[in-house]
């Protein structure tokens, strides 16, 4: 199984925002465990969709030479539950870009309704260290999230984001 | 802005950065022993600040990291020199080092990471503006 937990981008502006949607399938080896007769997509793997929705709008800043990686999640907030069959559209907005890092607002719906939202803070691997340890390799980037950004620039549809302030 | 004025804003960053009670900012609380701040929050905890107040902040500035890096000139024996405590306050003039300078541990240093120590850093980078 591919670590790719949005389906494709349907908006991007570069260093600005960007939007993605995932379409839950009850094929997904999540929903068999979680739970047995109950299956709801895992809020984990809710937040890492719109991570990566975000980790992409902000490597692609520095055209993925920084490695980007998920610090911290100062909040999140679910709203409901996700079940196979929904598509969830994840939102996110650059609050911050620096150096060090990025942080991100983000909101997922589905339809008109609130699932989740959160805040993320990315940070920039410190260039030296990563070199040493990961080589010059960028292992957080790979074909296959490149391969959604391709996606992403051709995506023109408008979307509803984040306000710019967080609450 | 006041110095209350802005202990209130530093409270409220600190509460979002680090998820802690309204009432556990206290201006002694310390952020890595108090309110169990990890080295990742500093970072958010700057960006934060430099959102709230319109600063632009140097990592170094606030945290700096020269004064860790346990150079013998500065930390023997597990304790500072009189050459580290020199450095020390020149790297931290918002620091109350009352009490530390007393027995200035090594692995105390980072008990001087105060709310207080923050408003006052931030207060004169306001009124300097």
């Amino acid at each position: 199984m591919r670590w790719v937990w949005i389906d494709r981008f349907t908006a991007f502006e570069p260093g600005q925002s960007a939007t993605a949607v995932k379409c839950l399938s009850h094929a997904e080896d999540h929903f068999a465990e979680h739970f047995p007769g109950f299956p709801v997509m895992p809020a984990a793997l809710i937040l890492e969709g719109l991570a990566q929705t975000g980790g992409i709008l902000v490597g692609e800043v520095n055209e993925f030479r920084e490695k980007v990686v998920l610090a911290k999640i100062p909040s999140a907030k679910f709203h409901r539950d996700a079940v196979a069959g929904e598509m969830l559209t994840y939102a996110v907005r650059m609050l911050d870009l620096k150096a060090q890092g990025a942080v991100v607002a983000g909101r997922v719906t589905c339809g008109d309704e609130l699932v989740a939202e959160a805040e993320i803070f990315f940070a920039h691997l410190d260039q030296n260290r990563s070199q040493q340890a990961f080589g010059d390799h960028n292992f957080v980037f790979g074909g296959e999230l490149q391969y959604l950004l391709g996606m992403a620039k051709q995506a023109t549809k408008p979307a509803e984001l984040p306000p710019a302030t967080t609450t | 802005m006041t110095q209350e004025d802005i202990f209130g804003k530093v409270k409220a960053v600190l509460v979002d950065a680090l998820s802690v009670d309204d009432d556990e900012v206290t201006p002694q609380a310390r952020l890595q022993a108090d309110l169990n701040a990890e080295s990742i929050d500093f970072l958010d905890i700057v960006f934060r600040l430099e959102r709230e107040f319109g600063l632009k902040i140097d990592r170094n500035d606030l945290f700096p990291e020269s004064v860790f890096s346990g150079d013998p000139k500065f930390v023997q024996n597990g304790m500072l020199t009189p050459d580290g405590m020199v450095e020390l306050k020149s790297k931290m003039p918002y620091a109350d080092m009352t009490t530390f300078e007393a027995n200035p541990k090594f692995d105390q240093i980072g008990d001087l990471f105060t709310v207080d120590l923050i408003t006052r850093y931030v207060h004169s980078r306001v009124a300097a503006k």
